[in-house]
């Protein structure tokens, strides 16, 4: 117990050194840090939101809106496919959770199901092969025919939209300026924003409130949106209301001559007549010829362009636009216009983006945090020191210096590992302390104990750690579990605790054990061979 | 050579006491029933103060940018936004105020609009400090799992105690551990604590540090019913208190001394927190002597351990 190899000595000092030398950048500014040798580590512990200000936002994507987009989709492929083979139909909408189709000749049911039954598309799966597909066909009767998404394909739809989503969000962020902003999936249908050193989020939460689709439509160049809803609404056309004036409506045909995704550059400008806020934008190739196109063909009417189902505003076509840029005006403010660009240029949501949590700090309350949370810091450990010392004496300064050492080493593998150190967190690394005594404590009384009852220092000693080492073991695992729990449950703040705790469980197992007991052994070591009993200063 | 000089520790603590615990179990069952009793009534009576992330809601913190705030102003100043209930109050310095606003019908979007409509009201002499806002959807889930993390930390724990012990000792630990929890919970509602997730962390840790203490009285029993094979299971258990009761109050009082630094000196944030944590270390103290060992007395426990000792426990052959 009391026998240390040489090449354990010096790999125990070893770690040691690795701690505080990875440590060491921590207690240093950033800059003074930045300054050192190359063969010095630089890293530093990443700080929480909470402590270096920031905003934390929970988005959820609108799986309602998923789905009936999907449905649209199937309803227009369907169509499309019958129509291909010739098959007549009198019926074709979306159902339920289906899109139901009607056969005008019974005798067409095969043939029909055959030919939809090539819209399905296998699932592929990286882990398990091909999985199944992502919807179903099926014949109710003679001449209805029911086409359905599967749980797999729902599922896979989202999973894709959401990777999509989270490539837009980023894009949009990094169109603000704001620097590393941390987006990552949480769960199937959410997306976790991270945003350091943003306090004010009112800009954040609006460009990221829009699904900012943009479409140009032909309009219908007859009736109105007014005489549509009165009357019928024509094959092929809808109302659409306008985002200007209350209650006027627009009735447009509703497959887009461009979309939105055809837009290579948008930029907020002004209008060099009126001084009005606008967008100016820009069309890739193809979409430059398909507005070219419809815009030759369309001299003297209006068009109109439409943002998240809402007519902006319908100009009147003067001339051809055939070199692929044009400019958006409705009754922008400087700030719209600039947050539409930045959406525009981003591209288009799959769904609107619902906020379910917020938790924003500012910069003045983290920097609060992180004094209190030092002085707090320093105080419990200076005196959890000196109660050791006091009631431990010699053997309380070895565990003093072993528990010094517990928290250069917590702070090391943070650092290293990139753990987040959070205000809860800083309160789990002065509870590791506090609680890391425990092991020292449980040798030491131990010690006492055996001491009392007669043995020698060195019988008593090697007792004391090696009957403790079971009883540290179970209340360290059982504290482990609690810890473990905790990571699983937490968000963000009390994560960071869970974190700081595990780490701390395993690095004051080994300083109160093994640190500790090779102090004892070395001084043990120094004392022997005197030829007089060794009185242990405890 | 004396690199160090030699000084002894001041061992403050009488050693060879022979204090009658197990005495006082009667009482410390009757007072602790009535604690747990009276906390669940609390409970389902006065209910908790949940925080926003149970409840939902929103929770906005600012700084007047000119000195102490005049909460009667704001207080009337967003009285009139007709958001229901809503709690302003200052926070750790005069200048800082909290206002709670409660969740608001009308799902997530509902609580969006309403955090606007404050920062609105509050105008420019304001500076943000902290906003959370928890839409109904989230604070459903964060009260599912805080509940789950709760039972399932108490679940592993009785599982490992189990296996390490007797089941006697792990129905003694469950005991004990509930018992914590709900007294910690009932002194919360007592008193109108906020109740947020931090307090769910607050109450694994001290799960984890109460566990820790019975573990440590449990070890001592287990050993001593080897050493004593024919004491009298009383006298044994008052016994094995007693010799762990210098390293106790020790760890005790380390741990109380660096939770009264973060209580008082660690900021206004995680006060609540700590406040949790440090009546949890007293009353996890308490439960392990009190109630976990004394459980044992009613329980009886296996006397013949000659089997076991014959097969050295491997975490003790490996030290």
């Amino acid at each position: 117990m009391l026998h240390f190899e040489r090449w354990k000595i010096i790999a125990i000092v070893l770690a040691a050194i690795a701690g505080v030398v990875f440590a060491m950048p921590n207690i240093f500014a950033k800059e003074t840090v930045a300054g050192w040798p190359a063969f010095l580590p630089k890293k530093q512990v990443s700080l929480g939101l909470d402590l270096r200000g920031g905003a934390h936002l929970l988005l959820q994507m609108d799986s309602a809106e998923l789905r009936k987009d999907w449905l649209e989709t199937i309803r227009d492929d369907a169509r499309k496919q019958l129509r291909d083979a010739k098959i007549g139909f009198t019926g074709l909408g979306v159902a339920g959770n289906g899109v139901q189709v009607k056969l005008l000749k019974p005798e067409e049911g095969d043939k029909a199901l055959a030919e939809l039954k090539k819209l399905i598309q296998p699932i592929g799966n990286a882990i398990l092969g091909t999985s199944g597909n992502d919807i179903e066909v099926t014949k109710v009767d003679d001449t209805t025919l029911l086409l359905q998404p599967t749980e797999q394909g729902i599922q896979q739809r989202t999973s894709n939209a959401s990777g999509a989503a989270i490539e837009t969000v980023r894009r949009r962020i990094d169109a603000m300026g704001t620097t590393e902003p941390n987006i990552v999936r949480q769960g199937l249908d959410r997306i976790l924003v991270q945003v350091p050193g943003l306090s004010d989020t009112a800009q954040l939460k609006k460009i990221l409130g829009d699904t900012a689709k943009l479409t140009f439509h032909d309009v219908h160049p007859q009736t109105s949106g007014e005489e549509a809803r009165q009357t019928r609404v024509p094959f092929g056309y809808k109302i659409y209301p306008s985002a200007e004036r209350d209650g006027f409506e627009y009735l447009l045909k509703e497959t887009p001559v461009v979309h939105g995704d055809d837009l290579v550059d948008a930029q907020p400008a002004f209008d060099q007549r009126t001084n009005e806020p606008i967008i100016s934008f820009r069309f890739n190739q193809s979409g430059a010829r398909k507005f070219g196109a419809f815009t030759k063909d369309n001299v003297g009417r209006p068009f109109a362009i439409v943002l998240d189902d809402k007519v902006l505003s319908a100009p009147v076509i003067r001339e051809p636009i055939l070199g692929g840029s044009g400019q958006i005006s409705g009754r922008f403010t400087v700030e719209t216009a600039n947050n539409l660009a930045i959406q525009l240029r981003s591209g288009a949501l799959p769904t609107k983006l619902t906020i379910v949590e917020e938790r924003t700090v500012g910069p003045s309350l983290g920097a609060d945090s992180i004094e209190a949370g030092s002085l707090a810091g320093i105080i419990g450990t200076t005196a959890t020191l000196i109660l050791t010392v006091v009631a431990y004496g010699t053997f309380g300064v070895f565990a003093a210096i072993s528990l010094i050492l517990n928290g250069v080493l917590v702070v090391a593998i943070m650092t290293m590992i990139g753990a987040t150190l959070t205000l809860p967190g800083i309160a789990g690394l002065v509870l590791t302390v506090g609680m890391a005594v425990d092991a020292n404590v449980l040798i030491y009384e131990r010690i006492r104990e055996e001491l009392r009852n007669g043995k020698t220092a060195i019988a008593a000693i090697d007792t004391g750690f090696s009957r403790a080492m079971v009883t540290i073991a179970d209340s360290q695992l059982t504290t482990l579990v609690a810890a473990m729990i905790m990571f699983w449950l937490g968000s963000g703040p009390i994560r960071g605790f869970a974190v700081t705790l595990t780490i701390g469980i395993f690095t004051s197992v080994f300083t109160a054990v093994t640190v500790t007991r090779l102090l004892v052994a070395l001084w043990l070591k120094s004392r022997a061979g005197r030829g007089r009993a060794i009185e242990v200063p405890i | 050579m004396n690199l160090v000089p030699d000084f002894k520790g001041f061992d403050f603590f009488p050693h060879g006491t022979r204090l009658p615990f197990m005495r006082f179990k009667g009482l410390c069952f009757g007072l602790s029933i009535v604690f747990m009793v009276a906390s669940l009534l609390l409970v389902f009576t006065k209910g908790l103060n949940f925080g926003v992330d149970f409840k939902g809601g929103s929770l906005i913190e600012v700084q007047s940018k000119s000195g102490p705030v005049d909460l009667a102003r704001i207080r009337s100043a967003l009285g009139d936004l007709g958001l229901g209930d809503m709690q302003i109050q200052t926070f750790g310095q005069p200048s800082d105020v909290l206002i709670r606003v409660e969740q608001q019908p009308g799902g997530e979007a509902a609580q969006q609009e309403a955090l606007r409509k404050v920062i609105g009201a509050l105008g420019e002499g304001f500076t943000q400090r902290r906003v959370e806002v928890v839409g109904p959807v989230v604070s459903g889930e964060l009260r599912m799992t805080g509940t789950i993390a709760v039972l399932v930390s108490i679940l592993a724990i009785i599982v490992y105690v189990w296996f390490r012990f007797e089941w006697q000792f792990a129905l003694g630990t469950v005991v004990a551990l509930t018992h914590d929890v709900l007294v910690t919970v009932g002194v919360f509602s007592l008193f109108s604590l906020e109740f947020d997730l931090s307090i769910v962390a607050a109450l694994l840790t001290i799960l984890g540090y109460s566990v820790n203490d019975t573990v440590v009285v449990s070890d001592r029993i287990r050993e001593n019913l080897r050493k004593y094979k024919k004491m009298d299971l009383t006298e044994l258990l008052d016994l094995s208190i007693n010799e762990t009761l210098s390293r106790t109050i020790l760890t005790g009082a380390t741990t109380i001394v660096v939770l009264l630094a973060l209580y008082f000196f660690g900021g206004e944030v995680i006060r609540n927190f700590t406040f949790a944590m440090l009546f949890g270390v007293l009353i996890g103290t308490y439960s392990s002597i009190f109630i976990a060992a004394p459980l044992l007395g009613y329980l009886g426990v296996k006397r013949d351990w000659s089997g076991a000792e014959t097969k050295p426990r491997p975490a003790a052959s490996r030290a």
